[in-house]
């Protein structure tokens, strides 16, 4: 399988801040590959590396096998690039800033409609809407189709679904899968963790450092501590509770129930059922359950955090 | 005293002839937190201007904190904290800074100042770096740092708009550990989130569809009365009906 991108001993500072650590990694041509971090990780000025906009301090960066710095002008339309921050014309219309990204490739928006079509026919009825006046998931839409105009064989999607809701970030996902059915390669980052799961590989990355590299799966089986779910409606109660309890090794709110480990590896269900029932608190449930790649994430970045 | 931090009735706005509100009615509690979800451009940031004293209801009512959102508006200011991922702090301010100017704005006396900063320093654990202008943050502390800053001068009620989007996972669940303790104080708290997980964290919980609430009840109520397992499987079966929000 071709290699797309590659990326080899990549750090960049700004000023005092180290943004990049040491990167490397490999993007595969067809994956969906995640870069899967919290605000400040790095993503951004990773996705500027790749799409030839900044270059690094150290190490080496290739798109189809050209460099970024002396190949930038061969790497530039291979690529289309959906920048964090909605970046298109507001004072042009739908259709005038398709047909802009068009040009700008030398291509025009019927040659390549196919491609665009099954995101685009959902903002045909308002392609003479200004952009500036379409809704925050129609505006992800148009973007989409801007940076896809081109048949770029790279896609770079920087934070698509931030401050999304839950429906519409569903809906962009299953438009990554069927561009990915086309052949292109995209590579994605998210601050939502759940999203890992939608990628073939992703990256978990915190501070400007890659803590792993796997398949979502694969990452997940990696949390190898029993994990317990313990559930009460005093939410709060339960919480402060479990954190002061002595063989507690981590405990982390999720949804409903909080995730918790012990120090002993395997927990000793009775005895923490009763220091619950001495706390005080009441309809106490507790099942094992299975963890997620959040509970994965927050293991590997515990030890950054102590300070 | 009063019991009941926020209530509407049939509190609406329109903008020209588009309803981005229409007749919602409920109650929040004293100490409740309160989830307010939403798609998109379901109307959730317009009802919040309006509970917050911005932005005039074009009909219905809604009091916070015991003042009526048309009378008594800067009343309502001052007896609220409120914070969003957007608006925050000022960033070439350091953290010291940004404690002073705030609880400035808010009243507080010269002579409490001092103390005030060195508490909020303190609860959010920023010791080593409060003389650092809050640009350099990461931005998990800087929104600790500003939750912490919204509740400064005690109040009675505070929004939180979207207070976690993009903030690593132990922070955010840092964050709602700060967000019960003060309810636990019996601060209410009114937040929107797009992470479904949180909604679970909330006593109760409104979904807003087209500009009405069409759910409103404890997450284990609204999960029973939809048949599904979690508050996302509710929002999506609820956002899904939406006919607004296109274009």
């Amino acid at each position: 399988m071709k290699t797309i991108v590659h990326i080899s001993s990549v750090s960049k500072n700004f000023g005092k801040v180290e943004a990049l650590k040491n990167i490397s990694f490999e993007v595969k041509e067809g994956e969906l590959f995640g870069l899967i971090g919290p605000d400040g990780a790095g993503k951004t000025t990773l996705f500027r590396i790749i799409n030839t906009l900044l270059l690094p301090d150290e190490g080496t960066a290739t798109v189809l096998d050209h460099d970024v710095e002396k190949d930038y002008k061969t790497i530039r339309p291979l690529l289309g690039y959906m920048p964090g921050h909605f970046s298109l014309y507001q004072d042009l219309t739908v259709e005038e800033n398709l047909q802009f990204f068009a040009s700008v490739f030398g291509t025009t928006l019927e040659e390549n409609y196919e491609l665009v079509a099954p995101i685009y026919s959902q903002l045909e009825p308002f392609k003479n809407r200004l952009a500036g006046a379409l809704s925050g998931g129609m505006k992800q839409k148009l973007a989409l189709s801007c940076a896809l105009i081109h048949k770029p064989e790279l896609l770079l999607l920087d934070e698509p679904t931030t401050g999304v809701d839950a429906v519409s970030r569903k809906e962009f996902w299953d438009m990554l899968q069927s561009l990915k059915k086309e052949g292109i390669t995209i590579v994605v980052s998210t601050p939502y963790m759940d999203e890992a799961n939608l990628c073939d590989r992703v990256a978990l990355i915190q501070e400007g450092e890659i803590m792993q590299i796997d398949e979502p799966q694969r990452i997940v089986n990696s949390f190898e501590k029993p994990l317990l779910g313990v559930k009460s409606p005093q939410t709060y109660k339960l919480l402060r509770a479990l954190q002061q309890y002595k063989w507690t090794d981590s405990i982390h709110p999720f949804g409903e129930y909080m995730h918790y480990t012990d120090k002993r590896g395997k927990p000793n269900l009775v005895s923490l059922k009763t220091y619950l029932f001495d706390q005080g608190i009441s309809d106490v449930q507790i099942k094992p359950v299975q963890p997620n790649i959040e509970d994965a994430f927050m293991a590997l970045m515990h030890n950054g955090l102590e300070e | 005293m009063y019991d009941v931090a926020i209530k509407t009735e049939g509190l609406t706005r329109r903008f020209g002839d588009f309803t981005a509100v229409d007749q919602i009615s409920f109650e929040v509690k004293k100490g409740e937190i309160f989830g307010f979800l939403g798609a998109n451009g379901a109307g959730k940031t317009t009802a919040m201007r309006m509970l917050t004293g911005l932005l005039m209801p074009t009909e219905g009512q809604a009091e916070v904190a015991g003042f009526d959102v048309y009378k008594q508006a800067e009343s309502i200011k001052k007896s609220i904290g409120y914070m969003s991922q957007k608006f925050s702090l000022y960033n070439d301010l350091t953290a010291e800074e940004n404690i002073r100017f705030y609880g400035g704005v808010y009243g507080i006396g010269r002579n409490e100042l001092p103390q005030k900063t060195d508490e909020v320093i303190d609860s959010v654990g920023l010791q080593s770096v409060r003389k650092k202008p809050v640009e350099s943050l990461p931005l998990g502390w800087k929104q600790k740092l500003a939750f912490s800053i919204s509740i400064l001068h005690q109040p009675k009620v505070v929004f939180l708009d979207e207070p976690t989007g993009g903030v690593d996972p132990v922070i955010r669940r840092q964050f709602w550990e700060k967000i019960y303790e003060i309810a636990d104080r019996g601060i209410t708290v009114f937040v929107t989130t797009h992470y479904m997980d949180e909604a679970e964290y909330c006593d109760r919980v409104s979904i807003m569809v087209d500009g009405k609430i069409e759910a409103l009840d404890t997450p284990k109520g609204l999960k029973q009365s939809f048949s599904c397992d979690s508050i996302e499987e509710v929002f999506i079966q609820l956002a899904r009906s939406a006919e607004r929000g296109q274009g």
